[in-house]
């Protein structure tokens, strides 16, 4: 069952970890597009559609750390060879 | 994990089928959209009415994303964008209705959108240039081609993982996050979450068909 504990635990921190990249990956792409608007508000449509995608992009990486972490908890390919260890 | 009731699933249990509810619920997003295409091109009047006017604001969106992005060029691929982004934005938003379930939240209806683009990247590629389509893979020096061959490779391999996992992660990851809040605070608290549902629908469907119509204006354009 310790396995299972740490199953959640590497969840929990991926995610986190994961989070933490991502948080400033995208806080550095907006702050670059406020700063352009500020110096260029024509071109604030533009500078929207570009930081949209770049965000879709970045956020991307956080949804592959989702993804593994939901694998980790939900559909272990681990899980019935634990059982069977576990149950010996 | 998701909906705590689906119509159509308990449809298909009284039917005793198997069909899964992506299916189903994709079957649904098709009838609606079918629906709403052969009603409003039925009725064209040069007054518009209602629905008429909402449908040609959305077209004519779409085919000015498409001109901006594609050039003049893209326009013959202008059935296939504009599908992609009414299948996936309405299926999208389906899942904020009690009862339906969004079909973009099952890895496999992604799957099938992501391998369409991909194939398609590489069918308009092969009709529009020929056998010359392979300088796309080679790079600007023929020295390092082998190199460049095998990173291109992976890099279009890649394209349909991240395209079907992005589409499915927010969505699911959506309906995780409004299921756990259900579960702690079932008043109130999840309409926040469901507003930002509405926004990230949206920008999904938006980035799904901007990133298709990229792929698709990078296999039409001359190898550099």
């Amino acid at each position: 069952m310790t396995f299972f504990a740490w199953c959640v635990l590497a969840a929990g921190l991926g995610m986190g970890l994961g989070s933490v990249g991502t948080g400033i990956g995208q806080g550095i792409a907006i702050r670059s597009a406020c700063e352009g608007v500020a110096r260029n508000p024509n071109a604030s449509g533009k500078i929207l559609t570009t930081m949209m995608i770049g965000l879709a992009m970045v956020e991307s990486l956080a949804i592959y750390v989702f993804v593994v972490c939901m694998i980790i908890l939900f559909a272990n390919p681990f899980t019935a060879q634990v059982m069977e260890l576990a149950s010996k | 994990m998701t909906h705590p009731f689906l119509f159509l699933q308990w449809l298909e249990a009284q039917l005793h089928t198997h069909v899964g509810e992506h299916v189903t619920y994709a079957w649904l997003v098709m009838l609606i959209l079918i629906a709403v295409a052969f009603v409003v091109s039925r009725g064209i009047k040069m007054i518009p009415g209602t629905l008429q006017n909402l449908m040609e604001s959305v077209i004519g969106g779409i085919e000015g994303l498409l001109v901006e992005t594609m050039g003049p060029k893209g326009k013959a691929y202008f059935p296939l964008i504009a599908t992609f982004a009414l299948f996936i934005l309405v299926s999208n938003l389906i899942g904020l209705v009690p009862g339906l379930y969004p079909p973009t939240a099952n890895l496999n209806t992604n799957a099938a959108l992501a391998l369409t683009v991909f194939a398609m990247t590489h069918i308009i590629g092969v009709k529009e240039h020929g056998i010359s389509y392979l300088k796309h893979f080679m790079g600007p020096v023929l020295v390092l081609a082998p190199l460049v061959f095998v990173i291109e490779i992976i890099g279009h391999i890649a394209r349909p993982l991240s395209l079907s996992l992005r589409l499915f992660g927010n969505m699911y990851g959506h309906e995780i996050v409004l299921m756990i809040f259900f579960a702690l605070v079932p008043l109130f608290l999840p309409i926040p979450m469901m507003l930002m549902g509405v926004l990230v629908a949206f920008i999904q469907a938006f980035v799904f068909t901007l990133l298709a119509m990229i792929y698709i204006a990078g296999a039409l354009e001359e190898a550099h």
